[in-house]
């Protein structure tokens, strides 16, 4: 595949990639996503906004650059402490697996990282993977952060991304690491003709977490523990959705993860906070997503072992091939794949008409 | 994803847990919204340039001060990043903060093409961006059934043609037309977009407009922001059908 270096979230010439419940493989325009839905299936998107995550400052007692990468919550909402992965001296334009380490980083440390100040409390088990806590008001560190931060990126995009490029058009709460990309594919013109084709749209926070840190034992870790949140109308509109025989369509790895977390007792998707921490791959048993839009994964990360849920190794392996051959273009602005998970009720195995 | 309780708005006007922001919310009737929004018992954020009024109007329990200037391109989402955090989500967005134009005023044609773009920028432009930034949010929302309102603050000059308001009322007309436009484009979102002029009042825009007009013939921010806020209320206690129920499941019935 190709990497995609250009931060543009729609290019008219984005592909999709569908894959049904039998494994047929279509090529389309990836805006003509809603084509591939039916009357009365339900599309969920996470509305995560990204935070500015990345923190450039000075370790304090050695006066060495870093940077510092938020990463995770400790406790949802609670902008006074995170889990952070750092790095030594300079930015984004290396590729993480070349950068220089920071100094030794022990608890009590004092970092400067701009107008913000922050106490290192300990490592996580790992000598880059730290939990700090910042000084001052939540208020005033929301300002710090905002006026701060970057976007995390990588060295695969060459020009720096700012907010605007990484917030999806449904993006609401400040609590992503890094942008739920799936949800580019969405235009406030494409919700209207999800309302207009009688396909329902609703919406979950999840916190997604950093997808690479350039170090393989520290990325055989992630994802780290996501918080997430399911309001009322999405719990109701699952339900509805299931009493009618509709599909649930998950826009990105993220919203099923929060699903299939939220309904692990009862297979009941309730209404709430929770934190995602299981992993998915082929051998979980989906409980409530039957497709998903995503990006084009590469095979060994774990979003791409999620699709292992949905979707046989000989499929996989075939949407692999194609995605090659195809010149897909991979990353968070890269094409997508549509994979509806075997094994969907006879009922929906109704063939698709579409021209491509 | 922040565990705020917030509860939902009630149809009497009091705003129990109601998510607010405000622009330009340190002077006139930006600063009246602000304290009517949280007598009401809303969590309000407001947005404003100048830091040392900023901090001290944030001193108020339940509000939540944003140093920033909604012309600036590069401000708008720090802005958005800091309220949302804050208030934990978004139901009403009142754009408030305006810009005269030349001051004093000045006809049309001695008006510095500068004078004009900073009025376009202040009152049409940064509302554009502001509320498309906080659509996510707005339309998380209106699906909770908790609110989605965006007030654009208008004028009258916005429809009457008055020499030597040619700057602001070409702007505030625009941000008429613009929320006109939003407001039947977000239908189907369930959020809704007002444009209402608070009438002649006594503030310190209006002194720089008008420097001689005698402040006991204009309206009290007060009052109008009283009357806004009834208005906001009102267009909660009403709001639309969320979608799911509109689209997907009235149109299988």
């Amino acid at each position: 595949m190709i990497a995609a270096a250009r931060p543009v979230q729609r290019p008219s010439t984005a592909k999709l990639l569908s894959v049904d419940g039998h494994g047929a493989l279509v090529h389309l325009a990836r805006d003509r996503f809603v084509d591939l839905l039916r009357r009365g299936d339900l599309v969920i998107a996470n509305d995560a906004a990204t935070l500015p995550a990345s923190l450039r400052g000075i370790h304090d007692r050695t006066g060495a650059e870093i940077e510092v990468r938020l990463a995770g919550w400790p406790t949802a909402g609670d902008v006074t402490h995170f889990a952070a992965v750092v790095f030594g001296a300079g930015d984004y334009r290396t590729r993480t697996e070349h950068r220089p380490a920071p100094p030794l980083l022990v608890a009590g440390d004092r970092l400067t990282l701009g107008p913000l100040a922050a106490t290192l409390i300990g490592t996580l088990g790992h000598s880059r993977l730290v939990s700090i806590e910042f000084d001052g008001s939540p208020d005033c560190i929301w300002a710090g952060i905002a006026r701060h931060g970057h976007p995390i990126q990588y060295a695969h995009i060459a020009e720096p991304l700012a907010l605007w490029d990484v917030w999806t058009v449904v993006a609401g709460p400040p609590v992503a690491f890094e942008p739920p990309s799936a949800g580019f594919v969405l235009s406030w013109r494409a919700i209207e003709r999800l309302h207009e084709r009688g396909i329902g749209f609703e919406t979950i926070t999840h916190a997604a977490g950093i997808s690479s840190t350039g170090d393989e034992e520290l990325d055989r870790r992630l994802p780290l523990a996501e918080p997430y949140t399911i309001p009322n109308a999405t719990a109701a509109a699952i339900q509805a959705t299931h009493d009618r025989g509709g599909s649930i369509v998950a826009i990105g790895t993220t919203v099923v993860r929060a699903l299939e977390h939220a309904a692990q007792g009862d297979g009941i998707v309730r209404a709430g906070h929770g934190v995602a921490t299981q992993r998915i791959d082929s051998a979980t048993t989906l409980r409530v997503v039957d497709a998903i839009i995503t990006g084009t994964h590469e095979p060994g990360t774990s979003h791409h072992d999620l699709l292992g849920a949905f979707a046989t190794t000989e499929t996989l392996q075939r949407i692999d091939r194609e995605l090659t051959v195809r010149d897909y273009r991979t990353h968070e602005f890269g094409d997508s794949v549509f994979i509806e998970r075997v094994n969907r009720d006879a009922q929906k195995d109704v063939p698709y008409s579409y021209n491509c | 994803m922040a565990q705020h309780n917030h509860s939902t708005t009630t149809p009497t006007g009091r705003f129990a847990g109601l998510r607010a922001l405000v622009t330009g919310g340190t002077s006139g009737l930006g600063l009246a919204l602000v304290k009517e929004f949280a007598q009401r018992g809303a969590h309000v954020a407001f947005v404003a340039r100048g830091r040392e009024r900023v901090e001290r109007i944030a001193r108020m329990p339940a509000a939540h001060g944003i140093v920033g200037d909604i012309a600036a391109k590069e401000d708008i989402h720090p802005i958005v990043v800091q309220a949302l955090g804050e208030l934990g989500g978004l139901d009403v967005l009142v754009n408030n903060a305006s810009d005269l134009g030349p001051t004093p005023l000045a006809l049309l044609g001695d008006t510095d093409c500068e004078d004009l773009e900073r009025a376009l920028a202040t009152n049409l432009v940064g509302p554009f961006r502001l509320t498309k930034a906080l659509l996510g949010a707005l339309s998380a929302s209106a699906r909770e059934g908790r609110g989605g309102v965006v007030l654009n603050i208008s004028s009258d000059a916005a429809i009457n043609a008055y020499p030597a308001w040619g700057a602001y009322g070409a702007s505030k007309a625009a941000l008429h037309h613009l929320s006109r436009i939003w407001d039947a484009e977000l239908a189907s979102e369930g959020i809704r977009v007002l444009s209402a002029d608070p009438g002649d009042m006594d503030t310190p825009m209006h002194a720089l407009a008008i420097p001689d007009a005698d402040p006991s013939t204009l309206k009290r921010p007060g009052v109008a922001a009283h009357e806004l806020i009834e208005l906001i209320a009102e267009t909660l206690a009403a709001r639309r059908v969320p979608t799911e129920t509109a689209h997907a499941v009235g149109g299988l019935a």
